[in-house]
């Protein structure tokens, strides 16, 4: 089951660009939450604070609170740790080349030294049913590396691999935006089955994709939050100018 | 050549306006001095082509000399190759009186390059043994840990290594280096490993398999470490990142998402210093010893491939003892070229991208 995450007064600098100004929102347990805006505007930074991503850039800084369940991450933690809970899927998919199919999902399990053949054997075929892509890849999981798949199925593969560390959270990085029309329809439906288990947060540059398939919304543009609240409202009736110049196509 | 039919292409269909329009252009080109300076310019064709064929020639003559130097080496050789035959590099002669195997007898017309051929691969894959670890440690420090501050200079420093001449390394080897040795690490060596059979005590002068190993190791250093480097910099960093988000710290980081994803290109990176190691000359000379035998104890002196040509050719006593020098320096010229290639084959196949189509 997933967790809800609370976010209190997050700053988040790129050496002295002051990229995340004052961020305050809850993000719910077992939904899917969209964070849209233009392109710059901090939502990636965003949800990259939510699993201490951002840090591992040297030039990058964070100051703030944020809370995953009850695990306040930047005080009770280490990013390590964070990230073995919150799991990750990138703007392009980035399966590793080098391993087959198997290894690629197995990959979160065996780094941290998880050997039990016959319970990986099982974890790695149901994140790839999770995921959507078992039916496809079952007969070569072994034999075909991960960089052998389409751009739809590598994203998926990702999506698998961080299914199978069976994180609280999943945060997607504009995950179809590299993607084609069917294979981004694929992840809108895997989004939609998967919240009832994880708590999502997708970083998305479509606003049609937002209203598919997440129940918030939260608009952000140069830095701040503008407005945090159910998806419906955000698209039928916001309370904010800017955003409803953002959804309304005035500009972005 | 498709190139030289491109070059000439576009010079045919261009109209050649300059002296049968003179009246109309003159007309036209009367307000601009600068479009009249330009018509009477021509199109250059001739120096256009000139200018081709010159590269044309400098790009061959690269091959030309190549050619040059296998066919001299083949020649010169002939004499040594007709006596000997493929038993150059693998028989020895029994010695009648002692019953021992002898392998180089230039006063008798004995040649056989297997003790040369055995002090370079001993010398080689010790120096690789040495080097490699310290080479791709070397690489990750300064590619995935080293402050930003630092990492110019260090590369800068690794990279000088690369440019002092190897005579300079020998000299430094026999005053400082074979000395450190005889009196500190051999002792060390034949006390610890002694029972293997391959640290034998019975040469004392320090000069033999270790020191030409060590030597090696450090000059060939630099040329493993900056091209593992240049590998490891290929990968895309979403891999980076996608090794991070599942938890991993920042050596498993390097472990899966750099090292592996960069296996290739760091094996042709050592394969690269194996082919400097094959062919390194005058340190080696220096240090190794430069005796035609083989003994099974490290410690022990011998010679190589390199150094015996290097030793013999300007003193050789006859016809055939310049044909076997000749035909050394044919194997090695042809191993070292085989085993350069096949190292380039792969840095090129993962700085390239080939095996990370994803991205």
């Amino acid at each position: 089951m997933g967790v809800g995450i609370e976010v209190v007064n997050l700053n988040a600098w790129y050496a002295a660009n002051h990229t995340l100004q004052d961020i305050n929102l809850n993000i719910p347990a077992n939904h899917a939450t969209a964070l849209i805006g233009p392109s710059g505007c901090g939502k990636s930074t965003f949800v990259r604070c939510l699993n201490r991503m951002h840090e591992t850039n040297p030039i990058a800084r964070v100051t703030g609170t944020v809370r995953i369940g009850d695990l306040d991450i930047y005080k009770d933690a280490k990013p390590v740790e964070i990230r073995r809970r919150v799991g990750m899927v990138f703007q392009r998919p980035n399966p590793f080349p080098t391993m087959s199919i198997y290894d690629n999902v197995a990959a979160g399990l065996k780094l941290n030294g998880y050997r039990n053949r016959r319970l990986l054997d099982e974890i790695v075929e149901q994140s790839l049913k999770d995921s959507a892509l078992w039916d496809e890849v079952k007969d070569d999981l072994k034999k075909k590396s991960g960089a052998s798949l389409s751009g739809g199925q590598q994203q998926r593969l990702c999506i698998a691999r961080a299914l199978a560390v069976d994180p609280e959270v999943l945060l997607m990085d504009e995950p179809a935006s590299a993607l084609d029309p069917v294979s981004t329809s694929k992840i809108e439906d895997l989004i939609f089955e998967l919240k009832s288990q994880y708590t999502i947060v997708i970083v998305t540059h479509n606003m049609q994709q937002a209203a598919r398939v997440a129940e918030k919304t939260g608009f952000f543009l140069n830095g701040r939050m503008v407005e945090f609240d159910s998806t419906h409202k955000i698209f039928t009736n916001p309370s904010d100018k800017r955003t409803e110049d953002y959804i309304t196509g005035r500009f972005g | 050549m498709p190139e030289i039919s491109n070059s000439q292409a576009p010079v045919q269909p261009e109209p050649s306006p300059p002296d049968g329009q003179q009246p109309a252009g003159a007309a036209a080109a009367e307000g601009s001095a600068i479009r009249q300076f330009l018509l009477l310019r021509g199109n250059s064709a001739i120096a256009d082509r000139g200018f081709h064929w010159l590269m044309v020639l400098c790009a061959l003559s690269i091959f030309g000399i190549v050619a040059l130097i296998a066919t001299e080496l083949v020649v010169r050789s002939h004499l040594a190759w007709s006596q000997f035959g493929l038993g150059f590099f693998f028989k020895a002669f029994i010695d009648p009186y002692s019953k021992l195997p002898m392998y180089w007898d230039p006063v008798n017309g004995h040649f056989s390059a297997l003790p040369f051929v055995y002090g370079t691969l001993v010398s080689s894959f010790l120096a690789l043994l040495l080097a490699v670890p310290l080479a791709i440690g070397l690489a990750v420090f300064l590619t995935e840990m080293c402050p930003r501050m630092l990492r110019a200079p260090l590369a800068f420093v690794t990279e000088l290594l690369a440019a002092i001449p190897s005579v300079i390394y020998g000299l430094w080897a026999v005053f400082v280096l074979v000395p450190l040795l005889r009196e500190h690490v051999n002792p060390w060596l034949i006390k610890l490993l002694g029972w293997t059979g391959l640290f034998n005590d019975d040469n004392p002068t320090g000069l033999g398999f270790v020191s030409a190993g060590v030597i090696l190791a450090i000059m060939i250093l630099p040329i493993i470490s900056s091209l593992t480097r240049e590998v490891m910099n290929a990968v895309p960093g979403s891999q980076r990142e996608a090794v991070l988000a599942l938890g991993a710290t920042r050596w498993e980081m390097i472990r899966m998402g750099v090292l592996r994803n960069a296996r290739i290109g760091i094996v042709g990176a050592v394969i690269l210093g194996l082919g400097r190691a094959l062919g390194e000359t005058m340190a080696v000379t220096m240090v190794i010893g430069n005796t035609p035998q083989i003994q099974r104890s490290l410690l022990a002196s011998g010679s190589s491939m390199a150094s015996v040509i290097a030793n013999e050719y300007a003193e050789a006593s006859g016809d055939l003892h310049l044909s076997a020098l000749t035909e050394i320096g044919l194997a090695l010229f042809i191993v070292t070229i085989i085993v350069n290639a096949l190292a380039r084959l792969l840095v090129w196949a993962v700085t390239r991208g080939a095996p990370a189509q994803v991205h």
